[in-house]
């Protein structure tokens, strides 16, 4: 049997009262397919269901989506990994509204990046040729700019379910760190201060479900360690 | 705004710091009284009221009395804000915790200086 069981989540909020399961019958062939290719499947077999994806090899984070219950990219998650019982259900990204079928309206984890300003600041005149850095203060960086904001970390975060508004989240977090530890940004002071309330950053219970389920393997629980490291330092 | 008038501390840095530091004294105490009762496995009244009767041995509970409070108050307040959304409801959830926390306290004080 190459028969997989796929139940879909379906929502148009222009036709359905009530968000419902559709499920799909997909011959496999017996070949581990990832996920996405499961959907372009289903596509073939209905074309109304929508969902976002783009380059296809996990670097664009489009297609981040709820898998058998775990976050993840589909385009770069291989069957064997998430199928259980030949069953599959793929459910759009938790805690965050659904515009339709499994794509969510992102606004809310945009506005907490952008609330983290994920740029250099310096205040120093500009060199002539560009800001440079040491080797070793540019390992500082590794771990942390390579987030390709997929929004799997925050929204699989209960923190950032219950306080989407007033918690940075993972993901932003991970980007705030990314620029406190930058020896070229000069607005360390400033960044503080804009996260040492009691949600920015310390509604973070650590539970490290971040970790779990980044699709590229990095560590938004210690970058949080680290800001909450040096706010304490900054207080005491 | 409840997160403005009955925010535990300044900020989340002191909010932070308190639950760490009320959790070591509470360890402390716990250990304490753990160890205690293990080398006084036959404890009776008078060795009970004796070892409360040390001025040390009371403030060292009223110690720990404070940081349960505090630790409780810091907690709890992070437990409404998380899963009660009403506002009004909020508010008075929270007074009645900050409420039985205050007798709770007071109340504490009066036994343990009425050995």
């Amino acid at each position: 049997m190459s028969t997989l069981q796929v139940s879909v989540y379906r929502y148009n909020p222009e036709s359905d009262d009530a968000p419902w399961m559709q499920d799909f019958e997909i011959d496999t062939q017996g070949r581990d397919l990832m996920v996405l290719n499961v959907l372009q499947m289903i596509k073939e077999q209905d074309s109304s269901l929508v969902y976002r994806a783009s380059c296809r090899e996990g670097v664009c984070g489009s297609d981040g989506m709820n898998m058998n219950g775990k976050n993840g990219l589909s385009c770069v998650t291989p069957l064997s990994e998430v199928v259980k019982d030949n069953r599959l259900v793929l459910r759009p990204l938790p805690g965050l509204p659904v515009i339709r079928d499994l794509i969510i309206d992102m606004s809310l984890f945009y506005k907490q990046y952008e609330r983290i300003q994920p740029y250099l600041q310096n205040d120093e005149r500009p060199p002539s040729i560009e800001r440079l850095q040491s080797p070793e203060d540019r390992d500082k960086l590794d771990g942390l700019y390579e987030c390709i904001l997929c929004a799997c970390c925050s929204t699989s975060c209960p923190s950032f379910w219950w306080n989407p508004d007033k918690f940075v989240g993972p993901a932003g977090l991970l980007q705030a760190y990314r620029f406190l530890a930058d020896s070229r940004d000069t607005h360390t002071q400033e960044r503080l201060s804009e996260l040492d309330d009691p949600f920015s950053v310390f509604r973070c219970r650590g539970i490290m479900n971040c970790v779990n389920v980044c699709p590229k393997g990095l560590n938004p629980t210690r970058a949080i360690g680290k800001i909450r490291e040096m706010l304490v330092r900054n207080t005491a | 705004m409840v997160i403005n008038i009955l925010n535990p501390g300044r900020n989340g840095v002191a909010d932070w710091m308190i639950q760490r530091a009320s959790a070591v004294i509470l360890g402390l105490y716990t250990i304490f009284m753990v160890a205690y009762m293990m080398f006084h496995p036959d404890l009776d009244y008078a060795a009970w009221s004796g070892l409360f009767s040390h001025l040390w041995m009371k403030v060292f509970t009223l110690l720990a009395l404070l940081s349960i409070a505090a630790h409780a108050w810091v907690g709890l307040w992070i437990v409404a804000t998380d899963y009660i959304k009403p506002a009004a409801i909020r508010f008075g959830a929270l007074l009645f915790v900050i409420l039985a926390l205050f007798v709770f306290v007071v109340w504490g004080v009066q036994v343990i200086w009425g050995v």
